[in-house]
C-alpha cells in the first residue's frame, strides 16, 4: 500500500472518471459519416486543402476495407458507424491558462486531478475534451529550448513543414480500417517536437476525455524527437459510463532520430461501453530507443498492438504491456516488432489478467528478415486467470529468417486458485483485497518500470477493478 | 460470555459425505489442547470448517469463539475476529512479498483511513523473524514461493506472531519438519502461550507434544472426539498405537 501522502499527492478518486456535464457544443458534425462530415470538420478547423484531400482519400480507404473479423472478434460488427457523432467542440481554442478554460471543462479536468499533477511533476500538459484540446501548455524553459508541444490542429497550422514530413509515414492511412477512419476524421491529439540534444526531464502529459454520448474520439498524435534528444510522454484516458457505445480510435506515430529516446506511457481507464481501437507505432533510427508502456484497463473491447520499426543499426524497441479484462470486457493487445537493420534489439513483456468472463488475447508479431545480422528479440507473455470462466489466448507470430539472430520466447498461464484466495482471506483480507494483492503481485515487476506517480495510479485502478468484480 | 473456543455437536460434509459427525470440545482461553488421531479421522477437515472453507457444508452444530458463533462470519471476518489457522500446506502467492502480505493483513484490521506505522511494523517483524531464525531476506521474497517445507511452516508461525490471534489452530505444523526446525517452531508457539490465548494443536505424532506440552489431549476418530485426557494420553497413544483406542471403542459399544 502506498502511504496516504503519496495517494494524496496524486489525488486519485476511485470513481473519478464516472461523471459527465450537460452537452453544450458550438460545433457538431451531426450523426453519421460522409464527405460532408469531412468538409464540416475541415471548415471548422480552417484546414489547408491538402489535409482535406488527405481526409477524403482516407474515407474512401475506410469504406473499402472490410472489418477485420476474419481474425478479430465479431463484436466489431456491433459498432454502428452511422450512429456515431464524429466531431464535437465548444469552438474553444486551447488556452495556456486553466483560468481561461470553460468552466465545465475546467471542472472536468480538476476532478481528474490534471492541473494539480501539472504543478507537481509535469513539464507540459494537453487536455482534450471530446474533439478538441481545451488546454495546452508547456513549461517556459522548454519552449525556449525549442520544444513544441501543441495539439495536432495547431501543429498542422503552425508547423506544416515538420508535420507533413512525418505525418502518415510511420502508419500509412491504409494500415488498417481504423487507421483509415482516424485519418479521415482525426481531431486533437498531440504534436511534439524535441530539437537535437534536448533531454526533457519531466514527462509531458496528455489527457483524453470523452464527455458526450454516441461519440467518437479520433485523436492523432505525432511525436518527433530529433538526434540525441529524449522525452517521456504519458497519456491518460477516461469516459463516463454511458449505456450506448462510444468509439475511441487514435493513431499515434513516433519518430526517434539517431540516438534519440522516446518513452510513451499509457494508462487507460475507459468505461465498459468504449470500443478502443488504436494504432500505435514508432520508427527508431540508428541507435535510437522507443519504449511503449501500455496499461489497458476497462473498455468493452480494446485492440491495440504498439509497434516499433527498427530502421537504423542498433535501434531498440520495447513494449511493456499490462491488460486487465474484467467481466464483459475483451482486451486484445500485443506488440509488433519489425527489425529492419542489423544489430537491432526488441523486447516484449506482456501480462494479461482475465477476471470473471473477461477475455484476454495476446497477439505478437516479430519480424527479422534473412539479410540482417545480429538481431535479438525477447518475448514473454504471461496470463493470469481469476476464476475458471475467464479466457485467454496467445497468438505469437515470430518470423525469424537467417541464423545470425537470437530470439527467446516464453509464455505462461497461471491461475489465482480458490485455495490461494482462501489462504489470504484466512489472514483477514477481504476477497477484493486478496484478488488485488494477487493481481498486483502478478504485474509487480512491470509496474516498477513506471514513474512512481503512475504506478500508484495503476495500483489504485487495479484495486478498483477488483472491487467491482466481486460486487 | 464464556472465554473459550467451543465446538458444539459439529457436523460437516464434503460433496454429500459426512466427515465430522457430532464433534464437541471446549478450549478455555489460556489452554493448549491437542487433537490426535489416525489418518482420515477428520482432523484437517475440522480446521478447514472452523476457518470457513467453502468446500465443506456444515449441517449441524456451532463453533463459539468467546460466545460468538464463528460460523455466522465470513472467512476474513473470522480472521479479524481473532481466529488463526496455521495451514498444513501453506499456499504460495507469487509476486507478493512476505512483508507486503503481512502489512496488508495488519492493515485489514485497522479502521478505514488509519495507516500502519511502517517503521514500527518492520521493527516488530524483524524481531519476530530473528526469534524464528528466519533470514531477513524472507521479507522481500514472495509468500511461500519456492520455500522449503520447513520455511513455509516457520512462515506460518511468523504470521501468527504478527497477527496475535485469540485462538490459533495449528494443523499438522510438525509435518515435514526436521528436529531443529520443530524446536524453533515449538519455541515460537510456546512464547505465544498466554492466559489471553487458546491453542488447538492438530497432529498425527506425539513428537510435537514433547515440545508444545498440551494441557488436554483429545483423540479423534471417525469425525468425533472419542477420548479426552491429560498430556500422558499422548504418550500412551504413542506406545500403544491408535488401534488400542478403536478397539476400546468397539469393546464399550
Amino acid at each position: 500500500m502506498p502511504d496516504s501522502a503519496t495517494l494524496e499527492a496524486v489525488n486519485i478518486d476511485q470513481d473519478a472518471g464516472n461523471f459527465s456535464y450537460p452537452e453544450d457544443y458550438q460545433h457538431d458534425a451531426g450523426v453519421g459519416l460522409s464527405e460532408a462530415t469531412i468538409d464540416y470538420i475541415s471548415d471548422v478547423k480552417g484546414e489547408a486543402d491538402w489535409i482535406r484531400e488527405f481526409r477524403k482519400k482516407a474515407l474512401k480507404i475506410f469504406e473499402g476495407k472490410p472489418m477485420p473479423t476474419n481474425w478479430a472478434t465479431k463484436d466489431l460488427e456491433n459498432i454502428v458507424f452511422e450512429n456515431i457523432r464524429y466531431y464535437l467542440s465548444k469552438g474553444q481554442t486551447p488556452t495556456r491558462s486553466w483560468d481561461e478554460v470553460p468552466d465545465d471543462v475546467k471542472q472536468t479536468f480538476e476532478r481528474l486531478g490534471i492541473p494539480e499533477k501539472e504543478r507537481k511533476f509535469l513539464s507540459g500538459v494537453e487536455a482534450q475534451f471530446d474533439s478538441e484540446a481545451a488546454y495546452s501548455n508547456v513549461k517556459e524553459e522548454l519552449s525556449k529550448e525549442g520544444v513544441i508541444f501543441v495539439n495536432s490542429t495547431e501543429g498542422l497550422r503552425e508547423h506544416p513543414e515538420l508535420f507533413r514530413k512525418w505525418f502518415g509515414k510511420v502508419i500509412p492511412t491504409g494500415d488498417n480500417k481504423f487507421s483509415a477512419l482516424n485519418s479521415a476524421v482525426f481531431s486533437g491529439g498531440s504534436f511534439i517536437y524535441v530539437p537535437p540534444g534536448v533531454k526533457v526531464k519531466h514527462p509531458l502529459q496528455a489527457y483524453f476525455r470523452i464527455n458526450a454520448e454516441n461519440f467518437g474520439q479520433f485523436e492523432r498524435t505525432l511525436i518527433i524527437v530529433d538526434e540525441g534528444a529524449e522525452v517521456t510522454y504519458m497519456e491518460g484516458c477516461t469516459a463516463p459510463k454511458f449505456e450506448t457505445s462510444t468509439l475511441h480510435s487514435a493513431v499515434v506515430e513516433l519518430v526517434a532520430m539517431k540516438d534519440a529516446k522516446i518513452q510513451y506511457i499509457t494508462v487507460q481507464n475507459w468505461s465498459a461501453n468504449v470500443f478502443n481501437l488504436v494504432t500505435k507505432r514508432g520508427m527508431a533510427h540508428e541507435n535510437a530507443e522507443i519504449r511503449w508502456i501500455d496499461c489497458n484497463i476497462g473498455s468493452r473491447l480494446t485492440m491495440k498492438y504498439p509497434g516499433v520499426i527498427m530502421k537504423g543499426r542498433k535501434a531498440r524497441g520495447e513494449v511493456i504491456s499490462i491488460a486487465l479484462a474484467n467481466d464483459g470486457q475483451h482486451q486484445d493487445t500485443g506488440a509488433k516488432m519489425i527489425h529492419a537493420a542489423d544489430e537491432t534489439t526488441s523486447n516484449i513483456v506482456a501480462k494479461s489478467i482475465s477476471v470473471g468472463k473477461g477475455r484476454s488475447t495476446y497477439r505478437g508479431q516479430v519480424h527479422i528478415p534473412k539479410h540482417l545480422k545480429g538481431c535479438k528479440n525477447n518475448t514473454e507473455c504471461d496470463a493470469l486467470l481469476i476464476n475458471s470462466s475467464s479466457r485467454t489466448d496467445t497468438y505469437p507470430a515470430i518470423t525469424v529468417r537467417g541464423n545470425q539472430h537470437a530470439t527467446q520466447h516464453e509464455a505462461s498461464v497461471s491461475q489465482v486458485s480458490e485455495d490461494q484466495i482462501f489462504y489470504m482471506k484466512q489472514r483477514g483480507l477481504t476477497e477484493a483485497a486478496a484478488m488485488s494483492l494477487s493481481v498486483n503481485g502478478f504485474v509487480n515487476d512491470l509496474v516498477r518500470e513506471f514513474p512512481m506517480e503512475y504506478s500508484v495510479e495503476l495500483k489504485r485502478l487495479i484495486d478498483m477493478e477488483m472491487e467491482d468484480s466481486v460486487g | 460470555m464464556s472465554q473459550s473456543l467451543k465446538i458444539e455437536n459439529l457436523h460437516a460434509s464434503v460433496e454429500g459425505t459426512e466427515i465430522l459427525k457430532g464433534l464437541s470440545l471446549e478450549i478455555p482461553k489460556g489452554e493448549v489442547h491437542a487433537i490426535m488421531g489416525p489418518n482420515g479421522s477428520g482432523k484437517s477437515t475440522l480446521s478447514k470448517v472452523m476457518a470457513g472453507h467453502e468446500d465443506y457444508e456444515v449441517t449441524e452444530g456451532a463453533v463459539f469463539m468467546d460466545g460468538e458463533n464463528l460460523l455466522d462470519l465470513e472467512i476474513d471476518e473470522r480472521s479479524r475476529a481473532g481466529f488463526f489457522l496455521a495451514f498444513q500446506y501453506p499456499h504460495e502467492i507469487p509476486g507478493v512479498s512476505n512483508a507486503n502480505f503481512l502489512r496488508a493483513a495488519l492493515q485489514a484490521r485497522l479502521p478505514k483511513g488509519e495507516e500502519i506505522d511502517a517503521v514500527a511494523f518492520y521493527k516488530d517483524m524483524y524481531e519476530k523473524m530473528d526469534s524464528l531464525s528466519m533470514d531477513r531476506k524472507f521479507t522481500g521474497r514472495s509468500v511461500n514461493d519456492g520455500f522449503s517445507g520447513g520455511e513455509k511452516k516457520r512462515n506460518e508461525i511468523l504470521q501468527m506472531m504478527m497477527l496475535e490471534p485469540k485462538y490459533a489452530v495449528l494443523d499438522e505444523t510438525d509435518s515435514g519438519l526436521d528436529i531443529d526446525a520443530l524446536k524453533i517452531v515449538a519455541e515460537g508457539v510456546n512464547r505465544m502461550r498466554s492466559p489471553e490465548r487458546g491453542f488447538l494443536v492438530i497432529t498425527h505424532y506425539q513428537r510435537l507434544l514433547d515440545y508444545i506440552v498440551p494441557d488436554v489431549v483429545h483423540v479423534m476418530s471417525d469425525g468425533r472426539i472419542v477420548k479426552t485426557g491429560g498430556k500422558d494420553l499422548a504418550l500412551e497413544l504413542e506406545a500403544k498405537g491408535y488401534d488400542w483406542i478403536t478397539d476400546e471403542l468397539v469393546a464399550t459399544a
